[in-house]
């Protein structure tokens, strides 16, 4: 996959930053607005289709290695689950939100429990997913690479 | 109850996402991982048996929030989804190593057995359908799991009708919120059985039998399954014939239509058409086939026609009024003869697995002559067909005997006859396969082929042993009390459910 | 009547992904399927001249305030659902794709009638 024009470079460069903020935004504020974990991820994951389409496939492969990427998708998921199991522990029930009462008013950023944790682990495990199931669809063609699905 | 049922789908998952991380320097350490999360499944399904309870996930009351409910038929079938992926997980620490991906495999396999647990224990129609997404899609991905040119095709064309089916059922779990509100099987029970049937909810009804159908290889949707076992790595097609079809198709079908809708006659006879049907036609293009795989994965369309049919005639006989011991023992027969096929079609798609291994071929033409070469795999072979088959110690002859006993005391002489005639042909069928790859003589190409040996033989053995232990089941009261009563009795107490689940 | 055109799309998605001998028009064909019960599940839960199901602080001012919120929301159960089955048939998506794209590279062909070495 070829890069595109300097100009493109560039300002994907700086956009990258901007993209990769909102998608923060998006999955922190999960609880007070619409959006939370899956949505974000998606921002996040298309933050580096950007880097893709621009600087072409072979930079970014050598940006981020493919390996590191699947190490935090299982760190996504794994923390997900841990998160279900603390509630079996501390609250007596699968998925208990066991911080619900004890940290922060309704309506700020400081509230609802494990919720927030959730959202990031969920962000986390979805943007490492769709990137490398669009790394992989996008660059399969290439010299007979065999990427799993 | 001593065990958290959540356990049943959170370990498989917690391991499966935990695999990945092994990479492929310690594949060994994650088969054994592996090993041990089935194996502790197993365990914790045993004992399970002849509890029940309800769980509140989160602790959030019944109608708010998702629940697990474990009940009679909740049980059986967790006991059979524990003993069949224990037993194949063992098989597969062996028969994978020609594949490079393993730890890949592994977590496909457990994410599948955790979405077969969670249908079984759901108590929320949505979260029913999340869990059977989550058990198709890694069934998708593991019968292509080999790349070759005809898994490849064979995966497609599962994956296209799979996905078909899905979207019927979330379609008609639409209509069914549209017109009642409410999620929970139990309060959905509640407000059919207030309101009644109308116009929606028996499209919806037709919907839920066209999408379990389809999951369950029905004969107008079995199009998949002839293409999907074969091609699959063995292991694969053992779970997917074994419990996948069972647990995704006929449980669903049978608490969806039982406890959520209510017995209804025309349903009752639906159900016996798609069985005789199943039943006939596959038996019939069972015997035409000469590639092992496909000629068991036929031979599973029809015996999974027994089961529906079991069931369907029970569904009947309570709807129209009849004696309800006749409507009891046909369902029993009906779960009995799931339960079987369950041990011994997963062990023959094992020694398939095991023949083909050694002999690098799956063709019935080309094989001959394998008694003494391959000793173990031929004895386990033979005790699987001998079950299938119906011969009287082991333990498909009485599910048979007990369909036809249910049958001819309901004074349905010809369904009786339809059964008899359809055990013939499986006769005939596994008769060839015997002769053709063990008698005879060997080819040349064949004549240094050796008994494989290891995990692939202690799983072969096991469920050979079980395959022989089975008919107990049935004959000792105590064992049939515990186990299999209760399942019969959550069918046919139908809309009881509701009461039984709002009650706990 | 939108329930209707609801079921209007889904049997045209059905229609393209039964007929259809290309199998990247059989994969667009279920994925208007899937796009038109989505549609139908988020329909269930509309309320005539309802608001958006968020939370905000004048809300929680008084008892009333929040009561005269709840009855005239819209139903945030079905927008779970959705995002939930817009999740799964994502998953779905990517599986087919790359059954496709892997096929592709096998046999050299999009077309299902050619691709048939499993026979019987």
């Amino acid at each position: 996959m070829k890069g595109m024009t300097i100009i493109v470079k560039t300002i994907s460069s700086w956009v990258k930053v901007l993209i990769v903020l909102f998608g923060i935004y998006i999955i922190l504020f999960g609880h007070l607005t619409p959006g939370g974990g899956f949505a974000g991820g998606v921002i996040l994951a298309s933050s580096y289709v950007l880097l893709m389409l621009a600087f072409g496939g072979e930079f970014v492969k050598k940006d981020l290695p493919l390996s590191l990427v699947s190490k935090l998708d299982c760190l996504g998921a794994f923390m997900f689950i841990m998160i279900a199991i603390l509630g079996l522990v501390f609250g007596g029930a699968f998925f208990v939100n066991f911080l619900v009462e004890k940290y922060g008013q309704p309506l700020h950023l400081l509230s609802a429990g494990t919720i927030p944790f959730s959202n990031i682990a969920i962000g986390l495990k979805v943007g490492a997913s769709l990137f490398l199931v669009i790394y992989s669809l996008s660059t399969c063609f290439k010299a007979g690479e065999s990427d799993s699905n | 109850m001593s065990i958290p049922l959540p356990a049943f789908v959170a370990i498989p998952l917690a391991t499966a996402f935990l695999l990945p991380m092994f990479g492929k320097q310690r594949k060994d350490a994650a088969t054994v991982v592996a090993n041990i999360a089935t194996i502790l499944l197993l365990l914790f399904a045993i004992s399970c048996i002849g509890e029940s309870g309800v769980y509140e996930i989160g602790k959030w009351p019944i109608p708010l929030g998702i629940n697990l409910v474990l009940d009679g038929l909740s049980s059986l079938l967790l006991l059979v989804i524990g003993v069949v992926s224990a037993a194949v997980m063992l098989f597969s620490a062996g028969y994978m190593e020609q594949y490079t991906a393993k730890p890949k495999y592994l977590s496909l396999f457990l994410l599948m057995v955790a979405g077969m647990n969670g249908v079984v224990l759901s108590g929320d129609i949505f979260n029913l359908f999340v869990f059977l997404e989550i058990a198709s899609l890694a069934s998708y991905a593991l019968v292509g799991f080999g790349c070759g040119h005809e898994e490849l095709e064979a995966s497609f064309k599962y994956t296209v009708l799979g996905t078909i089916a899905s979207i019927f059922i979330l379609f008609a779990i639409a209509l069914v919120y549209g017109n009642t509100g409410t999620l929970n099987m139990a309060y959905i029970s509640k407000a059919i059985q207030s309101s009644g049937m109308n116009a929606g909810l028996g499209f919806a009804m037709a919907l839920f039998i066209v999408g379990f159908g389809l999951k369950a290889a029905l004969v107008p949707f079995h199009a998949w399954l002839p293409d999907a076992h074969p091609s699959a790595p063995a292991p694969i097609s053992a779970m997917l014939s074994g419990v996948l079809i069972k647990s995704l198709g006929v449980y669903a079908l049978a608490r969806v239509v039982f406890n959520v809708f209510g017995i209804s006659l025309a349903v009752g006879w639906l159900l016996i058409t798609l069985g005789i049907l199943s039943m006939v036609i596959g038996a019939f293009l069972a015997i035409g086939q000469w590639d092992i795989k496909r000629l068991m994965a036929y031979s599973s369309i029809s015996q999974i026609g027994y089961v529906v049919l079991g069931i369907g005639l029970g569904m009947m006989l309570l709807a129209s009024g009849a004696n309800p011991a006749w409507a009891s023992l046909a369902i029993l027969a009906g779960l009995f003869h799931m339960v079987n096929h369950a041990v011994y079609k997963s062990l023959l798609f094992l020694t398939s697995g095991s023949i083909e291994k050694a002999t690098g071929t799956r063709q019935l033409t080309e094989m001959g002559g394998l008694a003494r070469r391959l000793p173990f795999t031929r004895t386990t072979c033979t005790i699987a067909s001998a079950s299938i088959v119906g011969i009287p110690p082991f333990s498909g002859f009485w599910s048979k005997l007990i369909l036809v006993m249910a049958a001819i005391q309901a004074h349905y002489y010809w369904i009786a006859a339809i059964i008899v005639f359809v055990s013939l042909c499986t006769l005939i069928m596994y008769l060839k396969v015997q002769r053709y790859v063990f008698f005879g003589e060997l080819p040349e190409n064949l004549s240094h082929v050796e008994e494989n040996g290891g995990s692939m033989l202690v799983a072969m053995v096991f469920l050979a042993c079980l395959c022989v232990l089975m008919g107990l089941l049935v004959l000792v009261p105590s064992l049939r009390d515990s186990i299999l009563e209760p399942a019969v009795r959550v069918l046919t107490d139908g809309l009881k459910y509701s009461d039984v689940v709002m009650g706990m | 009547m939108l329930y209707a055109l609801c079921f209007l799309l889904f049997m045209i998605g059905l229609y393209c992904a039964v007929v259809k001998k290309n199998m990247v028009k059989i994969v667009v064909g279920i994925l208007i399927m899937e796009y038109a019960v989505n549609l139908f599940l988020v329909m269930l839960g509309y309320r005539h001249g309802g608001v958006a199901p968020i939370i905000d602080k004048s809300y929680l001012e008084s008892q009333a305030a929040l009561n005269n919120f709840v009855s005239s929301s819209v139903d945030p159960l079905p927008q779970a659902l959705v995002l939930t089955a817009i999740v799964i048939s994502l998953g779905s998506l990517a599986l087919m794709i790359s059954l496709c794209i892997r096929i592709y590279e096998k046999y050299g062909t999009f077309d299902i009638t050619e691709i048939r070495r499993l026979r019987g």
